[in-house]
This record gives C-alpha cells, sequence and structure tokens, in this order.
C-alpha cells in the first residue's frame, strides 16, 4: 500500500494514462494538473487551464491518448498532445447546469457527459464538420447524474442520479458504430431507449460500475447500500444495507467481488455470490497497525478521565486508516475488472492510495483468523 | 411607472406549479396502512411480561403509520427489562433494526417522562448491531414511520 500526499486540497477527480506514469487530476480549482511518476516522487509536468467553473470530471482515452474534462462552468474540452502540449477542444454540450462527471466509451469513439440539467450528453466526432456533436438522452431522468459508466460493448450506459435509481440506457450512436448484438440487457437498442431501472431506494445513487462481462451492474447509494444487479434476471437485485457510512465509489476488481470506499475512509470488499444471488461484505481493507499497549500509570488515568471522560490514550475517533478524508474515486490500475491487482483512491484529504490486491486480502485473512 | 406597482396580486402565484420541469415527487402512498393493533399488542404485554413477542411483531407489520403507532412502540420498548433488551435487538434481522432505529429516532423527537433514557439504552444496543448505516437509513429514508 502505499500513499501520496498530492495536495491539502481535495482531489475533486483524476485519471490515469496507459501505462499508469502519469496521473491528470483537479486540485479542486478550475484546472486540470498532469503529475509524472519519477521513481517514488511525482512531478507536476502539465496545466491544462481552460475551464471556468470547477472541473468535475476528467477521463483519459488510453489507447487514442486524449483526455476529457467536464466542468461546473457547462462545457467539455477534449485535449489532445500536440508537439508536447495539451490543446483543448471545446465541445457544446447543450446544458444548462453544471457538468458532473464524464466517461470515454471502450472504443474511445464518444463519451458521456452526466450532469445537473437532468439529462446525458452523448458527444461524437462528426468528421464532415470537424467538430464533436452532442444527442442527449432525458427521459425519463428527474434529477441530477452523478456518476456513469459503459458496457463493454460501446453502446450501454449506466447512469447513477440523485432520483435515487440507477439506470442502462441505449446510448448507441448510428453514425459511428454497427448495430449491436443482443445482451443479457436487452436486445432492442435504439438511442435513449431505457433497459433497466432500479427499485427506488433510499438514497441518491453516488456511483455505477459493470463487471469485465457487463453481465452485472453495481452501484452504491446514499443509504448505506450496495446493489448488484445481473442483465436478463429482472428479479436478481440485492442490496446489502452496510454498517458504514454511505459509499461514494465502487468497482469490481473480479467478476464476483467489489472494493467500494466512501466517508469512512477506507475501502471495503464485498464478495457477490451469483447463484444464490447474495452480496456479503468481505472485510474492511485497511487494517490498522496494532498500536503497543503501553502500561499508563494512574496520573495518566485520571488525566484522561478528567480531559476526555475515558481512561485510555487514544479514543475510537483518531483516524488509522490510510486516507485521513473520504475516499471520493477508486480506479483500478493492474489487472482490468475481472482480475485486478492494483486500484487507486483519490479522497478529500489530496492524497492518492494504490491499493495491492494480494497483499490487502492477505491482511484481512490475517486480521479475521 | 407607480401604476404598475400598485398591485401585489402577483404575489400570490405561485410560479413554482407552472415550471414544465417541476419535479413531482412518487410517493407510494404506502402511509396511511393500519398500526398494530392497540389491544393485541396490550394482549402480548399481559402474556409475556419480558415481552420477547414485542419487536417481532412490529417487524411483520411494516411501516404502520400514525402517532398512535408510535406511542405505541415507545410503552413497548419502555416495558423491556434493560437486561432483555440486547436479546430482543439480536433477534431481529438487518431490516427489523433499520426500523427499530426508526421508531427510536421519532422517539427522541417527543420525549415524554422517562422515555429517553430507555430510547438511549435501545440506542446503544442497536447500534452495536446494525452500525452507523443503519442511522444513515433513518435520514436517508423517503417514508417516515
Amino acid at each position: 500500500m502505499a500513499y501520496h500526499s498530492f495536495l491539502l486540497e481535495p482531489i475533486s477527480c483524476h485519471a490515469w494514462n496507459k501505462d499508469r506514469s502519469q496521473i491528470a487530476l483537479c486540485p479542486n480549482n478550475h484546472e486540470v494538473h498532469i503529475y509524472k511518476k519519477d521513481g517514488t516522487k511525482w512531478t507536476k509536468i502539465h496545466e491544462l487551464k481552460e475551464h471556468n467553473g470547477q472541473v468535475t470530471g476528467i477521463d483519459w482515452a488510453t489507447d487514442s491518448n486524449r483526455i476529457v474534462t467536464c466542468g461546473a462552468d457547462r462545457n467539455a474540452y477534449v485535449w489532445t498532445l500536440k508537439e508536447g502540449t495539451w490543446k483543448p477542444t471545446l465541445v457544446i454540450l447543450r446544458i444548462n447546469r453544471a457538468a458532473r462527471c464524464v466517461k470515454w466509451s471502450p472504443k474511445e469513439n464518444k463519451f458521456a457527459v452526466g450532469s445537473g440539467s437532468r439529462l446525458i450528453s452523448i458527444c461524437y466526432f462528426e468528421q464532415e464538420n470537424d467538430w464533436w456533436v452532442c444527442k442527449h438522452i432525458k427521459k425519463p431522468i428527474r434529477s441530477t447524474i452523478l456518476s456513469l459508466d459503459w458496457h463493454p460493448n460501446n453502446v450501454l450506459l449506466a447512469a447513477g442520479s440523485c432520483d435515487f435509481k440507477c439506470r442502462v440506457f441505449s446510448a448507441y450512436i448510428k453514425e459511428v458504430e454497427e448495430k449491436p448484438g443482443p445482451t443479457p440487457w436487452g436486445s432492442k437498442m435504439p438511442f435513449g431507449e431505457l433497459l433497466f431501472e432500479s427499485g427506488g431506494g433510499g438514497g441518491w445513487v453516488h456511483s455505477v460500475c459493470f463487471s469485465h462481462s457487463g453481465n452485472r451492474l453495481a452501484w452504491t447509494s446514499h443509504d448505506s447500500t450496495v446493489s448488484v444487479a445481473e442483465g436478463g434476471k429482472t428479479g436478481m437485485l440485492t442490496s446489502l444495507s452496510s454498517e458504514t457510512l454511505p459509499l461514494l465509489c465502487v468497482t469490481f476488481i473480479t467478476e464476483n467481488s467489489l472494493v467500494a470506499a466512501g466517508h469512512d475512509c477506507y475501502p471495503v470488499l464485498f464478495v457477490y455470490d451469483g447463484a444464490k444471488g447474495g452480496l456479503t461484505f468481505g472485510g474492511k481493507l485497511d487494517v490498522p497497525k496494532q498500536a503497543a499497549q503501553k502500561g499508563i500509570s494512574a496520573r495518566e488515568r485520571f488525566q484522561n478521565l478528567d480531559r476526555r471522560a475515558s481512561e485510555s490514550q487514544s479514543t475510537d475517533k483518531d483516524l488509522n486508516t490510510l486516507h485521513k478524508n473520504s475516499i471520493s474515486q477508486i480506479s483500478v490500475l493492474e489487472g482490468g475488472r475481472n482480475q485486478c491487482t492494483k486500484f487507486c483512491t483519490t479522497g478529500m484529504d489530496g492524497g492518492m492510495g494504490v491499493w495491492d490486491v494480494k497483499v490487502t486480502l492477505s491482511l484481512i485473512v490475517r486480521f479475521w483468523l | 411607472m407607480s401604476k404598475n406597482t400598485v398591485s401585489d396580486r402577483f404575489r400570490k402565484v405561485d410560479v413554482d406549479e407552472y415550471d414544465e420541469n417541476k419535479f413531482v415527487d412518487e410517493e407510494d402512498g404506502g402511509e396511511n396502512q393500519g398500526g398494530p393493533d392497540e389491544a393485541e399488542v396490550d394482549g402480548l404485554l399481559r402474556q409475556y411480561p419480558s415481552a420477547t413477542g414485542g419487536p417481532e411483531g412490529l417487524g411483520a407489520r411494516e411501516r404502520p403509520g400514525g402517532e398512535r403507532a408510535e406511542l405505541l412502540v415507545v410503552k413497548v420498548l419502555s416495558s423491556f427489562k434493560s437486561s432483555d433488551i440486547e436479546k430482543a435487538v439480536g433477534s431481529l434481522d438487518k431490516a427489523g433494526v433499520d426500523l427499530l432505529m426508526k421508531y427510536i429516532y421519532r422517539g427522541f423527537e417527543k420525549p415524554s417522562d422517562n422515555s429517553s433514557a430507555v430510547l438511549l439504552q435501545w440506542h446503544e444496543k442497536a447500534l452495536a448491531v446494525g452500525g452507523v448505516g443503519s442511522i444513515v437509513r433513518v435520514l436517508t429514508a423517503r417514508k417516515t414511520v
């Protein structure tokens, strides 16, 4: 487990390049900073300044090496690297509220932007006019879109929204792609078609994630629940009400297990059993170092009683987790979503943690045995 | 100019009603189901002085509505012996613990006599089982108990 503290401000969002040597992040302002890995140090190599409002989403298209950013100024820019500098191209999103999240599609020929205008903008490049055009998905979204994730077939898009629902839409653009084949989520996929909608839960859907095969969809909600739905089996919706504070981000690390993190400042593991349709809590992935129990003198005991009404030195409220504030985003570094070996978390403490799956899992096993 | 500003009838118009994109909340209308039968619960209490039947009975009736139900619940919770609270909480499933937490917080809203002390004891035990998540679910619940 490695931890690097980039800033004192929260990291609003981050994205990695293909070989994971560079990270683009927003230091809670209107800019995007790109850092390059230098051994164990990180040096800032680029500053992307174009947005007029906070940058709320960054995604790096690893194969075509383009970055898309979206911000509270209702704009999105596609950045391409030309002669060592990143040059922006404005994308007209036609929204009248802030953009909240952005994701490149798997084939990187289009991207989706979720916004507070209660719609999703699907943007693709029109060769004849040499600019980015967008189409809107509006119905039946009733509130801000907080998170997006593409299905591996490049057509289906999952969206988590503030109207307490997680939905799967078709974002099929006939100008850039062939008609997709049938999937467990449905076979008729015209643009904007709603293929799945979760039942109204109790909280905003903070994060959605498709599994590697695209057959499973997981999302976290503000009422401290994690849910998994399987395509095609309409009855198969399992939720787990967790005992922790709400989780803000989730990703699959194998077809059957998810890692999620949120306001409790540590990542947690969940295991999904497809056959029984059950979701279970797998363990806390941040095992604190056991502090050596020192002997406390009688004088110290009374002092502690006087000061904090308890005899022990440290209170339970001391954070002995890696991150010292909520974790807002999680991304897979190595291994993909079916055999993840490393993942990265960034949070409101301005730091980035890199987690080694094998190491953290072995820690849980040792802890629970 | 002064003629235009004389009338203030426009102030009585609710412009939000005419907004096409107004968010209309879909409530499933589950709020008016009958509360637990008072007589039945009283009967149960008399039969089992250590009232282990209480919480399960409540859990079986999902989302009873109204103040009557809430007073009833507080009465049932107060009738438990302190040593029995932990066992009772342990016998509930996850949904039951969430429902219990909702009633505890409702009870806190309208304190009476000794209710707060008893409710705090229940809260401590329920928190140990349900964790912070159960409190979050009380706060984010859209169907209030």
